[in-house]
């Protein structure tokens, strides 16, 4: 077993071609939970606001997009640097049972959660059987 | 010394970044959890900026304090409340109290920091005293 696979508690930059607006593009950390009723996602994309999210399900694969406008300013300069800023980007597979009408999403504190509903035929369903 | 041959033959940077990654493995830092938060900072004539990402900590959750020339940054990320009946599929998320503190390059009185948090980014600005700035001293003819 390697670690790399727990190597999840930071922020990644996304092995990804470049993008056109030259910015680097980050992988958000996330937390998913599901219960009976549907999955829920929450994902933490710092300087991104409710309007500058995009979330798509498309042929079972859920994307979530962000675009962070960079910090800048004329009379201060970044002298030291932790964290690098840019846009934020992750898809999901799903099963496809999932309501694509119904995904509901906000942004708090720069957190977004994500609510995919499940499908009401594909919750599960008692087959009573009977004699014949 | 063995290299794989499966690397790229156009990258000569491959077989150094697969030992970094080999490295860093190794490497007991890697262990240790990252400092939380991560911050930048932005140094200016007038004044010092710091900013942070602190993404789902409400702004009520956050003390700031400064002593001196040492600020410092605390407070704790609390978990999301989840049904009882939820299975969990992914937790990279940390949660915790936490603390950091920065030292600045002046001592800064309370009354000239001003902080203020937009979407999971905090920016705290120091602004730096009169006694601290530079003074032009002027020539006088003898």
């Amino acid at each position: 077993m390697t670690t790399e696979v727990t190597k999840t508690n930071e922020k990644t930059p996304v092995e990804a071609p470049e993008t056109t607006s030259g910015g680097r593009i980050y992988q958000p950390l996330a937390d998913i939970i599901e219960t009976p009723e549907g999955v829920t996602l929450m994902l933490e994309m710092p300087g991104v606001g409710a309007e500058d999210v995009d979330v798509t399900l498309e042929k079972r694969v859920l994307t979530i997009r962000g675009k962070v406008h960079p910090a800048q300013s004329d009379k201060l300069q970044l002298v030291y640097a932790e964290y690098g800023e840019g846009d934020f980007e992750r898809s999901f597979t799903m099963s496809d049972d999932f309501d694509a009408d119904k995904i509901a999403a906000s942004v708090s504190n720069g957190v977004l959660t994500v609510t995919v509903p499940r499908a009401v035929e594909a919750k599960p369903k008692k087959i009573a059987v009977t004699t014949a | 010394m063995l290299v794989p041959a499966f690397n790229r033959r156009n990258d000569p940077f491959a077989i150094m970044r697969s030992m970094m990654r080999d490295f860093d493995r190794l490497s007991p830092t890697r262990l240790a959890q990252p400092v939380f938060p991560a911050v930048n900072v932005w140094q200016g004539e007038e004044a010092v900026a710091i900013t942070a990402e602190l993404p789902g900590v409400a702004p009520e959750a956050i003390d700031i304090s400064v002593k001196d020339n040492v600020l410092t940054i605390a407070g704790e990320r609390t978990a999301p409340e989840t049904p009882e009946n939820a299975r969990w599929h992914r937790n990279e998320r940390s949660y915790g109290r936490f603390s950091r503190a920065i030292r600045l390059p002046f001592a800064a009185s309370e009354d000239k920091v001003e902080a203020r948090m937009s979407n999971g980014v905090l920016r705290i600005v120091v602004g730096r005293p009169e006694e601290d700035k530079p003074r032009k001293i002027e020539i006088k003819a003898a």
